[in-house]
């Protein structure tokens, strides 16, 4: 029997309710999502039930491998000439800046995307979506961060995709990326998201993070002075990188 | 410069993790990812092992990072990890696991930074995992070091060699073997850490 959406939103909610019931008592909302969040079926398996043991990070975590332009052409960082043609879909560009929680910028490290192309089909042998392959799109870029932790990426807008999670599952919307800071702790691999997608309150990968504003930091924001006229749409979505513990933050989100 | 776009109490709020899902395949891998030094190299290991999920199964997409000091216990600043050269040394490493959730890393056994147990740090993603876990892979030959080391003291007697590589001997290269291997879950689950950064 596969499980319908109504019983996954319905799991969802329940844990959501648990959450907020926690921030109720005076918990930290939580800022990463949960690793055993069984509305995500394929977390069931594969989350650690012992909980992490904690430590000191030593000179190997508290420095990250440096990356530069010997690694990375600077055309890694447009999606859309990588072939002959245009490739389909609605061209734009994403731009941010990469942060450390101090607000420092991250300089000089490595950014890395992937995705799906316009019809919401990706490049790679599994995927069994019966949408069309865009000779012109393969859906990799790569980028140095400038030094203002300034990134940007020219693509397409990919497609919302099927999966089978459950019945009738399907991903909002996004641009994976991976990220890496000034620490190997800073290391972040995540997921942007559009403004309004209606798909994101039936997805367990993104429901998968319990508080509202945490889940917010992950949609980029629709900014018209990046458009370029005649030319492309632009989105900006800055990522703020620290440990995956930081006390310093557990009075943050008053505002919520 | 550009004013970020969150509200201000929210600007340095750090940005949360997703998986990195099953269609990384075509994107994080590159050539010469999970070979920090050549095979020929005289001091080569060949560190490895199997990702298992929760019923001791392998698991066929997970994608691994490891990052380490050289043989001196020096940390590299080199760069090249993408475009290796074939000479330096950039201390990082990617590999994905094949269809039987196995992996291979041609690397150089780490010296101590200063003066501690040598190890390997580990990251670990998979899909399914929605937010990445870190190990370490520690080294069977530095016994006095890891007895004073912090996280393996700290660690449980009946957990605490699931941190450590188990030696092989040599293969037929003459390189020395470790196997690491790696479960999420289960009897024999890996200890996975937190760091207080
Ligand atoms: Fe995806």
């Amino acid at each position: 029997m596969t499980t319908s959406q109504h019983e996954i939103s319905a799991e969802m909610q329940a844990i959501e309710a648990d959450a907020r019931a926690l921030v109720a008592e005076g918990n930290a909302p939580e800022l990463h999502p949960r690793r055993d969040y069984p509305p995500y079926r394929s977390s069931i398996l594969r989350h650690p039930t012992h909980e992490l043991v904690r430590a000191d990070p030593e000179e190997i975590e508290r420095h990250s491998p440096a990356f530069g332009h010997s690694d990375v052409s600077p055309l890694e960082s447009d999606l859309t000439i990588q072939h002959n043609g245009e490739p389909l879909g609605e061209r734009m560009t994403v731009s941010g800046r990469v942060l450390d929680g101090e607000g420092r910028p991250v300089r000089h490290q490595l950014v890395e995307v992937w995705q799906a192309n316009a019809g919401g089909r990706y490049v790679h042998k599994r995927d069994q979506h019966p949408a069309p392959l865009d000779p012109n799109f393969t859906g990799v870029g790569r980028v140095i961060t400038g030094d203002n932790g300034e990134y940007s990426f020219t693509t397409i807008k990919p497609g919302p995709y099927p999966w089978r999670n459950h019945l009738n599952a399907w991903r909002p919307a996004h641009i994976h990326f991976s990220l890496f800071g000034t620490a190997f702790t800073q290391r972040l691999i995540t997921q942007m998201y559009f403004p309004g997608d209606p798909l994101f309150a039936l997805d367990p990968i993104y429901q998968s993070i319990t508080d509202p504003a945490a889940r917010a930091r992950l949609i980029g924001v629709y900014d018209h002075d990046l458009s370029v006229p005649e030319f492309s749409l632009g989105y900006r979505w800055d990522i703020v990188l620290t440990g995956p513990k930081s006390t310093w933050m557990e009075s943050e989100e008053a505002h919520d | 410069m550009t004013e970020p776009s969150a509200a201000p109490e929210a600007r340095y709020v750090q940005t949360p993790a997703q998986t990195v899902g099953p269609f990384y395949g075509f994107a994080l891998p590159y050539d010469g990812g999970a070979e920090l030094v050549p095979g020929h190299h005289p001091r080569a290991i060949r560190l490895h092992g199997t990702v298992f999920d929760g019923a001791g199964d392998p698991v066929p997409d997970a994608i691994l990072e490891i990052w380490q000091a050289d043989e001196t216990g020096a940390l590299p600043d080199e760069r090249g990890s993408l475009a290796r050269d074939g000479f330096g040394f950039t201390g990082f490493g990617r590999a994905a696991v094949d269809l039987g959730g196995h992996y291979t890393f041609t690397t150089v056994e780490p010296g101590p930074v200063a003066g501690g147990a040598p190890y390997v740090l580990v990251a670990v993603f998979a899909r399914g995992l929605i937010h990445h876990l870190f190990t370490r892979a520690y080294f069977p030959g530095n016994a006095e070091r890891n007895a004073a080391d912090a996280v393996l003291t700290a660690v449980p007697a009946a957990r605490r060699q699931t941190l450590v590589c188990v030696p092989e001997g040599t293969g037929p290269t003459g390189a020395a073997s470790y196997r690491f291997d790696i479960h999420l879950q289960g009897e024999n689950e890996t200890v996975f850490l937190d760091f207080d950064a």
